[in-house]
């Protein structure tokens, strides 16, 4: 007499696993970007030995004189990889806190501010100010209140990485279904129970977005710190003006791509932790 | 196959049982100055399957909305007499992040019923519904049909006497529908619980129910009512019958004089 309807076995394959591994998505994805990769190398062949063939050393190095000079240690040369890791392991360092405390602040101030239309009132301003301020005029204030180190560096990190976070986050907190909370509401949830079993799960992915956008912002945090804080063990920004004040060019190549590598890095990492935390469920809307 | 069965039920020896939902000359303005109901009386009684049909925007949902205490009527009164109701949205209003069997379990965990007790509440909700097997899907490994199907049997773990459904079919096509409906009848024929339902659909108000409540437009008012005389448990054949398409003529008819 019981009929049911629909297949009653448990699927065994995930649809969307077998698709995001399959070598024709990989090289979708892949493919392109490396392409204009190749591109990018090869015109830049071609602008080097065009500058050099009149005589412009300096200007433009060919890659793999990059490669040699800066990233190889040779004999008459002077190795310049052990400053170069240092300075990215302390620069990552300086992104990393501040991204923390960014993400703390953020998605506390957001959370704070989801609670009632009166605080989300008084408060957003507020990150919209942050965001607006010109750090450059900020430099002085912080310098004579925390000195011109690590502390400093790592506040510049926080003030241009704070507003993604504290936007996202609060997006994703209102972006819950008016039925989905009438749902809960008819449960007689308390406030607490919408935010920690509906707002807070809801707003993981745009909380993700978010963070993946500030932790990029946090290493041009960290590079932009060094120019202004600078006293204490170099940052990667602190070698990058450096070569460029001697003109060593392939030198700030060289540091240039490991500040661009740690930023890309980092993005790939946050977008990797997001997918992780939330993939298994999350769609986007296509 | 079943002959058909079309004996009218004596609807009016049946009096033993208070109303569990009560209108009485509900009204409902909007503060902006909408108004979407207007003098509905209405009464739904266990074991009573109540559809409401009506032209789109006429105050369905709102109806439902005052009857579950999301809303307050401006006007009149509205009486449940239960606390034990099941809010069927016309979306799955599933949480994506949860399996099916963890959104089984959400009414009853708001509750704070223990987990085992959950549990198996959830189970026994989903053998119900036909899902049995899909309880470690997530819903967007689910069908338009699955989702509604996990939504209704979230809706039967805390045991409601009365059931509302705002439209839950709306969005399937036909054939979902049919079957989606033949199941609940199955359900309601063995749990004998209150259901006030609404449609757009005429021959879906007239399979399930044992009353059709027909809307005008805006501001809604009730301008018929229809007793069902098919008993319970339902043959799907009873819709190619002659009787039932004359009772769904009437009610469409009703529909395009109250929409007029
Ligand atoms: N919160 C509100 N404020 C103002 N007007 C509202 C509100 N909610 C609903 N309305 C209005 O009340 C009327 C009835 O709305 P309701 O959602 O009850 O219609 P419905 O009959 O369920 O329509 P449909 O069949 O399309 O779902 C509509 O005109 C709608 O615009
Ligand atoms: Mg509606």
């Amino acid at each position: 007499m019981t009929r049911t309807l629909e297949a009653t076995t448990p699927k065994t394959v995930n649809p969307s696993r077998t698709v995001a591994t399959s070598t024709s998505a990989r090289l979708r994805n892949w493919g392109p970007p490396l392409v204009v990769f190749a591109a990018i190398i090869v015109v830049w062949y071609a602008a080097a030995l065009y500058l050099e063939s009149l005589g412009r050393t300096t200007v433009l190095p060919t890659p793999h004189r990059i490669v040699i000079d800066s990233f190889l240690p040779t004999d008459g040369g002077r190795p310049i990889t052990t400053d170069l890791l240092r300075a990215l392991w302390l620069s990552t360092e300086v992104a990393l806190i501040g991204l923390a405390i960014s993400i703390v602040i953020g998605i506390g101030w957001a959370v704070l501010m989801s609670q009632a239309r009166w605080i989300e009132r008084s408060l957003f301003p507020y990150a919209v100010f942050l965001q607006c301020v010109p750090i450059l005029a900020l430099v002085p204030l912080i310098g004579t209140t925390l000195g011109y180190s690590f502390e400093s560096r790592i506040l510049v990190c926080v003030l241009i990485s704070l507003f993604p976070m504290v936007s996202n986050t609060l997006f994703g907190l209102q972006a819950v279904e008016r039925s989905q909370r009438e749902l809960f509401k008819l449960q007689g949830a308390s406030r607490f129970t919408v935010l920690t079993k509906l707002q807070f799960p809801n707003a993981m992915p745009a909380i993700f977005a978010g963070m993946r956008i500030s932790a990029g912002l946090a290493v041009v945090g960290a590079i932009v710190g060094d120019f202004f804080f600078r006293r204490g063990q170099p940052g990667l920004g602190i070698l990058i003006n450096n070569y460029a004040s001697r003109v060593q060019t392939p030198e700030l190549f060289a540091a240039i791509i490991t500040a661009a590598i740690l930023g890309v890095a980092i993005f790939l990492i946050f977008g990797l932790i997001g997918r992780l935390a939330v993939g298994r469920w999350y769609e986007p809307a296509s | 196959m079943s002959t058909l069965t079309l004996t009218p039920t004596a609807v009016s020896t049946d009096v033993a049982s208070d109303p569990l939902l009560d209108f009485r000359n509900v009204a409902m303005q909007f503060p902006n100055g909408t108004v979407a109901l207007s003098g509905v009386d209405l009464t739904v009684k266990r074991g009573e399957f109540v559809t409401v049909v009506g032209p789109s925007g006429c105050g369905k949902s709102t109806l439902l909305r005052i009857a579950s205490g999301l809303e307050n009527a401006s006007e009149g009164t509205a009486t449940l007499a239960t606390k034990r109701i099941g809010y069927v949205f016309q979306d799955a209003t599933l949480l994506p992040w949860r399996t099916v069997q963890s959104n089984v379990e959400l009414l009853a965990e708001l509750n704070g019923q223990p987990k085992k007790a959950r549990a198996a509440k959830a189970r026994a909700a989903i053998d119900l519904v036909g899902l049995s097997g899909f309880e470690q899907n997530l819903p967007k490994e689910l069908s338009g049909g699955m989702k509604m199907r996990t939504s209704l049997a979230r809706s039967f773990t805390l045991d409601p006497e009365l059931f509302l459904f705002d439209e839950p079919f709306g969005a399937l096509d036909e054939i979902t529908r049919e079957r989606l409906g033949d199941e609940l009848l199955r359900i309601f024929v063995e749990q004998q619980f209150a259901a006030l339902f609404i449609t757009h659909s005429v021959a879906e108000a007239v399979y399930l129910s044992t009353r059709v409540v027909v809307m005008s437009g805006r501001p809604g008012r009730i301008v018929d009512t229809f007793e069902v005389p098919f008993e319970h448990p339902r043959d799907p054949d009873l819709r190619f019958t002659p009787e039932f398409a004359k009772l769904c003529g009437q009610v469409s008819h009703a529909l395009r004089e109250g929409h007029s």
